[in-house]
């Protein structure tokens, strides 16, 4: 049986040595669960890697979580979870002490006014790769334009985007496309 | 009290986040920077910035920093803000945590359930609409100076804009090297 720290060892190195975000950890991931350690089968991984995604959250420590769980229960995710996010909050937990000290510098500042446009370009270009796979067409593409409107013109909360969106889209499954399929 | 608003805020933000840690971006800025006032949309930036070339999802890199801050800014010891900082990030993942030990089963299970499918097409069309927001809402001149007070930096930041968005969607390149690489341009710009 797996032992509850062989897995937070394992979840604290795929979280120490992945850079920029969650989907970046799938690899390491991948490598570590199924070929190295064989814990999962490349099905299951992949299954888990789905309902990762699905359900809400960080998609990173809801892998964690449910791997843990499936191979050690309850310790088992407590103890992959903490393993997974463990580093990355101490380094940043040193940088905001260390920005505390810096801040007003002037050479700290000269290099983030010229990062700050590139952060909002890095968050503008999925926008667009993210269209094709969502399945954007013209008929429903005044979804995620009203979304955005909303949000960014009417300061509407994403929250209520998302509430109005899995209403909607629970009706409209019900409703619309369950009596096409009857009839 | 600034600890129970952590908590409460970093919970919602966790559970209502669909789609990955760019369209939480849009989330956590309308909580953190414009409801609650714990860092400016600059320093919001600045913190998406540096969690791309850190470790960790940017969801609690971005936890972690506005928890430190947000104690730190409320009149606290660093003690107090180090708690602050774990409890905020902790806070993200707990109401996802127990979703997945709850509802994760379920789920998989009924994963091809017509009307399942159907709610999650539909937020995958919200969610580029989330992602779109959170880019909006970031050009400012927080970000890109202004016209009045510098128009070298505003063309500039204009320049450096197009040709992040061009290399990444175009090319794929990696956010860290765009991220070195603008930043030596500020360096080199600014401060030389």
């Amino acid at each position: 049986m797996v032992s509850i720290w062989q897995l937070f060892w394992s979840f604290f190195k795929i979280g120490t040595f992945t850079i920029g975000g969650g989907y970046a950890m799938i690899p390491l991931m991948e490598k570590e669960l199924v070929d190295r350690h064989g814990w999962l089968t490349e099905e299951e991984f992949m299954e888990i890697l789905a309902l990762s995604q699905t359900m809400p959250g960080i998609f990173a420590a809801n892998m964690a979580t449910y791997v843990g769980w499936r191979l050690r229960g309850i310790l088992g995710a407590v103890f992959s979870v903490i393993g997974n996010i463990l580093m990355p909050i101490l380094i940043i937990l040193a940088l905001a002490m260390g920005l505390h000290y810096v801040q007003g510098n002037p050479v700290v500042e000269a290099i983030f006014k010229g990062v700050r446009p590139v952060v909002v370009a890095l968050i503008a270009a999925p926008v667009f790769r993210m269209a094709k796979t969502a399945n954007v067409t013209r008929y429903n593409f005044w979804i995620p334009v009203v979304a955005a409107l909303l949000i960014w013109l009417l300061d509407v909360s994403p929250i209520w985007v998302i509430v109005a969106t899995v209403i909607g889209g629970f009706l409209y499954g019900k409703f619309v496309e369950g009596k096409e399929a009857t009839s | 009290m600034i600890f129970w608003k952590l908590l409460y805020t970093f919970c919602k933000i966790g559970i209502f986040n669909f789609g990955g840690g760019y369209a939480m971006l849009a989330l956590i800025q309308n909580e953190v920077v414009e409801k609650n006032g714990w860092m400016t949309s600059a320093e919001f930036t600045d913190i998406v910035a540096t969690s791309q070339i850190t470790p960790g999802p940017i969801g609690i890199n971005v936890a972690t920093y506005a928890g430190y801050t947000a104690v730190i800014n409320a009149g606290y010891d660093p003690a107090f803000a180090v708690f602050g900082a774990f409890l905020s990030s902790f806070s993200v993942i707990l109401l996802p945590f127990i979703a997945m030990l709850v509802v994760g089963r379920y789920l998989m299970r009924h994963k091809d359930n017509p009307i399942v499918q159907t709610v999650l097409s539909y937020l995958k069309l919200a969610v580029v609409g989330l992602i779109a927001a959170a880019a909006l809402l970031l050009v400012n001149p927080e970000t890109f100076g202004t016209f009045a007070e510098s128009p070298l930096q505003l063309f500039l930041s204009i320049a450096l804009f197009a040709a992040a968005f061009f290399a990444s969607l175009k090319w794929k390149t990696s956010p860290i090297l765009l991220i070195v690489l603008a930043g030596v341009v500020g360096f080199v710009v600014y401060y030389l």
